[in-house]
């Protein structure tokens, strides 16, 4: 019962994941390694280069992080220890709902709300604070990588500071006592003793983040920009991989053109089980060294 | 780190003088002043009052139940991280009230140390920075303090030969018996004046038991400690004196009886206290 459900489940991943290899192929054969390396996608002169949206998804992938762990890390503690019973319970509840929220309408709120504040509050501060060059050069138009990765960080926040709550939650009491016992403040119990010994578990919830803004698609396609080009600053507007597909999927009509989006697809497969790997690699290395049940 | 001016023993001279007739007896370390703890308004721990001689090792015997862990958390402030304890009287360390206000729970702890019944180590930590961690909590940073003191902390719980060389692994490559004594090395390593102990070795085996036993007795004249164990072997083994605590009619602990380890298994003055050494009950 159980194995047949493990075949059918293994079935259907390798079973999707040839199909898109198959549909993939002539790209790639057309192509090759070029492929992963070029930075041009360009129907008209049928060059497509999937660089700037390998590039575009980690970087706005990695923004998002930024913002999220610290922000995360901190509710995620808020919750489990320092904020009274009641106001637990409201902010809790009020962050499970933020996981709720359809993609498409942060996109929207990216779009009409967050959009102007990029543009004339929060960009500008960070342009200022860089001097207007390296990552904070150009035109300053609120849509772009730097907002791509803000509503990134607010779309995975949910399901980050729910998992990290718990684990932190789950620190058995006598860690937290035996802190105390040698004169730990409460802080320096948190920092040096909760957190380390959660980390595992909020590895996991970095991960399962990570892969969640990897594919992230709706939301970053409505306020990315949507320019297949290398981005060279925070400001300026980028695709990544899941956002390209979605929006030239239904007019792919160039020769390779819809290969070439499905070899995308392929290499953005090959990225989410590469960094669900290589996550569970890292939590089983970390969680072998716990201490041994006394 | 902690603001608290260190109160005088002046309050200790406002009290009788005790035991001025035989001059070895010892100075009270600790003196617990009708103490009792509740949860949530029921009563755990009744209006226990007795002294703890300074540098011996008073055991709290008694069965389950009967409050001996509670009482003894309410000795470090522990309770203060229970909202629904409550802890009444006063516990006076070299006359100070702790919870007078006067007496920053966190530098209490640092002078009032514990050691609790599973061997709790950081498992993130290595086990130098096992030893080190309740320093480094109080503010040290020298590295060579920090050296200095865990070899001296795990010379004195008996585990510097066996960890020398491998200071730098995790703590959860010890035996039981090893984490335990590390974790009396870590809080050696504070150099407190009391060591709070929670049935210490209820986790270990005989064998680790037994080393734990004769630590105690080493540490004995220079650290003054309060062993909470059902085990009356070790009670007689370990300690100088005895307090024995049984559960009231309702359900809270009393103290019935304290006195030197000898009297309390020979000579008791209390019927219940004779029926439990002898092991008719509990
Ligand atoms: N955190 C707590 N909340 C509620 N009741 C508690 C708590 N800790 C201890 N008690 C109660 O205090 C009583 C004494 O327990 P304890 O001190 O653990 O006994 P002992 O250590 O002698 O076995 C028990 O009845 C127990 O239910
Ligand atoms: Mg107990």
């Amino acid at each position: 019962m159980l194995g047949a459900a493990v075949v059918i489940f293994l079935a259907l991943l390798l079973g999707l994941a040839a199909d898109l290899v198959y549909q993939a192929a002539p790209a790639f054969a057309h192509f090759g390694f070029a492929f992963v390396t070029g930075t041009q996608w360009n129907p008209v002169t049928t060059s497509y280069g999937a660089l700037p949206f390998i590039v575009g998804t980690l970087e706005t992938t990695a923004i998002a992080m930024m913002i999220a762990i610290p922000i995360g890390l901190g509710t995620a503690l808020s919750l489990a220890y320092l904020l009274p019973k009641r106001l637990r319970l409201v902010l809790g509840t009020a962050v499970e709902l933020l996981a709720a929220v359809p993609s498409v309408i942060y996109g929207l709120w990216g779009l009409l709300v967050v959009a102007p504040w990029s543009r004339t509050i929060i960009e500008p501060v960070i342009g200022f604070i860089f001097g207007h060059s390296g990552p904070a050069s150009g035109p300053e138009i609120g849509i772009g990588l730097l907002l791509a990765g803000i509503i990134l960080a607010v779309m995975v926040l949910p399901t980050m500071v729910a998992i990290s709550r718990d684990v932190l939650m789950a620190v058995p009491s006598e860690q937290i006592e035996g802190a105390l016992a040698l004169g730990a403040t409460r802080w320096q119990t948190l920092w040096r003793v909760v957190v380390p010994h959660a980390r595992t578990g909020i590895l996991g919830a970095v991960t399962l983040s990570i892969g969640r803004a990897f594919g992230e698609t709706m939301a970053v396609a409505m306020i990315i920009g949507n320019t297949p080009s290398l981005a060279h600053s925070l400001f300026s507007p980028a695709a990544t991989m899941a956002s390209i597909i979605a929006n030239q999927f239904t007019e792919a009509v160039e020769p390779f053109e819809l290969q070439s989006l499905i070899a995308i697809a392929v290499l953005l497969l090959v990225m989410s089980l590469l960094v669900n790997v290589a996550a569970r690699l890292l939590v089983r290395s970390v969680g072998r060294t716990h201490v041994s049940a006394a | 780190m902690v603001d608290q001016p260190e109160v005088a023993s002046a309050t200790l001279d406002a009290l009788p003088p005790a035991a001025a007739s035989s001059e070895p007896e010892p100075e009270s370390i600790l003196m617990l002043r009708k103490v009792s703890v509740s949860f949530s308004g029921k009563l755990a721990v009744r209006d226990v009052t007795f002294d703890v001689p300074e540098k011996r090792v008073t055991a709290l015997i008694g069965p389950s139940g009967s409050g001996k862990t509670t009482l003894l958390r309410a000795l470090n402030r522990l309770h203060d991280t229970v909202s629904s304890a409550r802890v009444t009287g006063s516990v006076l360390l070299n006359g100070t009230d702790i919870y007078g206000g006067a007496l920053h729970p966190t530098l209490l702890r640092s002078r009032v140390g514990m050691v609790f019944q599973r061997p709790n180590p950081f498992p993130a930590m290595s086990i130098y920075d096992n030893v080190v961690s309740g320093l480094r909590f109080n503010g040290v940073r020298k590295k060579s303090l920090l050296d200095e003191a865990a070899e001296s902390a795990l010379i004195a719980a008996a585990l510097w030969e066996s960890v020398r060389n491998r200071m730098t692994a995790r703590a959860g490559v010890l035996s039981g018996g090893e984490q335990q004594r590390l974790c009396i090395a870590r809080s050696l390593a504070v150099e407190p004046e009391v060591l709070l102990m929670d049935e210490p070795t209820s986790a270990l085996d005989p064998q680790a038991t037994r080393r734990i036993e004769e630590l105690i007795d080493e540490l004995s004249d220079r650290v003054t400690m309060v062993i909470v164990t059902h085990n009356m072997q070790q009670a007689s083994r370990v300690s100088h004196r005895c307090a024995f605590m049984l559960m009231g009619d309702d359900r809270a602990g009393e103290l019935i009886e304290v006195g030197p380890t000898d009297q309390i298994f020979g000579s008791p003055t209390d019927q219940r206290t004779s029926d439990y050494v002898q092991g008719r009950f509990g």
